[in-house]
């Protein structure tokens, strides 16, 4: 069975460590807020300029000069802090996150992502998609397997590109892989899916080693966590 | 003091001298940290043909898509022009000129426009639409493009509190581009929701220091929420 998009989010939490600084995109990112492991503590990055993004405000905090990135309504967590955009990009660009998580239409073998531009469609523009990738050293793009039936890894990337060599490990609702000397190398099945369906689907180069074990889905919704609840 | 008093007594006397073809950094995020009086007030003066440097373009019917609606700018220079209808349209239809920038890239230009550095060497944009026709260095095995510093006109920005000095501190996330473009126009207005005696605002935590600051106002902000989210108490 293909992965649900809340699943994916659990599946990239595993990877969270006690004292992280972490950037989540738009979308299934988002979600890993939700499934912070228990016993560690991580402080969301926001690039509108807030380190320790907390929980949505209830009716009665909510406040227009309180928002995230996605222009959501938010809150500060304890330990927070707050600072202006050329700030919060010299964090991205310095390399002082320590994990980003972020969704992609294309990734190719040679760590090439595609995220931001659909030719022929409206541009709406890359906002901080292209800092973080350049930035952070460690990524984990999170998208489906395909779309309309159609490989999202590739041998190469057909859309404009976000950045260029900057991903090492992608999750999609199959499988999760990391990429090296350009290829795709399988290292986990979704519960269910079998390397057959992960070689059908995947048109980028894919090295199989012996043993690819089901993925590890452990942790449930900790409500509790200070995000996106 | 008269010298260092920024006060002025309206947004029209804060854009005196804003005219046609001019250049304006303009803060905020999305609709958070606006200066919506001097936007409110560019638009009743009419002026055309801007080219205006900020993240986002505001949104039909506020903001700076208050601008786009009256067709006052021809250039846009963002790294996020998304949910503007008029926007698009005037996109699409090539009425307006858009320059996407990559929002770190944005803010970094803006600074070191501010700042006095011409230009700088970064890694993002590196082999993407961003970088092409653009100089490319090798600084220690890995691609950096060279990007150009931006200075403006004017600059409209919206702080929290002010002292007469032009002192500037800004609220929680309200802050955004604003300190950046401060710090680069020719004229900086600033617009807050207080203006303080001095001596009010403690100096260690001034975020944008009065020698950035020409002109203040004192304005109300309606401060409209683009997507309100909440949880259940």
């Amino acid at each position: 069975m293909a992965l649900t998009r809340e699943q994916m989010a659990q599946r990239v939490a595993s990877e969270l460590r006690d004292g992280y600084y972490v950037n989540l995109g738009i979308g299934i990112p988002t979600l890993v807020a939700n499934y912070i492991p228990p016993g560690i503590e991580v402080m969301l990055h926001s690039e509108n300029g807030l380190l320790g993004m907390g929980a949505f405000p209830t009716e009665e905090e909510i406040d227009p000069d309180m928002i995230n990135a996605g222009k959501q309504t938010v809150t500060a967590r304890v330990g927070a802090s707050i600072f202006s955009s050329v700030e919060s990009f010299a964090m991205i660009r310095g390399g002082h996150i320590d994990l980003t998580v972020l969704g992609a239409f294309e990734v190719d073998v040679h760590g090439n992502i595609a995220s931001w531009m659909i030719p022929g469609k409206l541009v709406k523009g890359m906002g901080g998609a292209m800092d973080l990738v350049a930035g952070a050293s460690n990524i984990i793009v999170t998208m489906t397997h395909e779309k309309g039936g159609q490989s999202k890894l590739l041998e190469r990337c057909t859309l404009p590109l976000t950045g260029s060599g900057c991903i090492r490990r992608v999750l999609t609702d199959l499988a999760y892989l990391e990429i090296h000397d350009r290829a795709f190398v399988l290292r986990e099945r979704a519960p269910g899916v079998t390397v057959e369906e992960i070689k059908a689907k995947t048109a980028g180069r894919l090295v199989v080693p012996s043993d690819v074990p089901e993925m590890r889905l452990s942790n449930d919704a900790n409500h509790g966590s200070p995000a996106h609840a | 003091m008269a010298g260092f008093d920024k006060r002025v007594d309206s947004a029209r006397q804060a854009l005196d001298g804003l005219t046609d073809g001019m250049t304006i950094i303009v803060g905020g995020f999305g609709l958070c940290g606006i200066p919506e009086n001097l936007i409110a007030e560019v638009h009743r003066r009419g002026v055309r043909d801007l080219t205006v440097v900020s993240n986002n373009c505001g949104v039909d019917g506020f903001g700076l898509g208050l601008l786009l609606e009256k067709r006052q700018i021809s250039k846009m220079i963002a790294s996020y022009v998304g949910e503007n209808a008029e926007f698009e349209r005037q996109l699409l239809s090539g009425e307006i000129e858009v320059e996407l920038t990559p929002q770190g890239t944005l803010a970094e230009r803006i600074r070191a426009g501010g700042a006095g550095i011409p230009a700088f060497y970064t890694a993002t944009g590196v082999g993407t639409p961003v970088g092409e026709n653009k100089e490319v260095r090798k600084f220690d095995d890995r691609d950096y493009i060279l990007e150009k510093a931006i200075t403006a006109d004017f600059a409209l920005i919206k702080g929290w509190k002010a002292d007469w000095y032009g002192n500037i501190v800004y609220r929680h996330t309200a802050q955004n581009f604003n300190p950046a473009a401060a710090t680069a126009a020719r004229i900086t207005v600033a617009e807050v929701e207080e203006i303080v005696e001095p001596g009010a605002l403690e100096p260690s935590h001034i975020h944008t220091p009065g020698i950035y600051v020409d002109r203040l106002t004192q304005g109300q902000f309606e401060k409209r929420i683009e997507k309100r989210t909440t949880r259940s108490a």
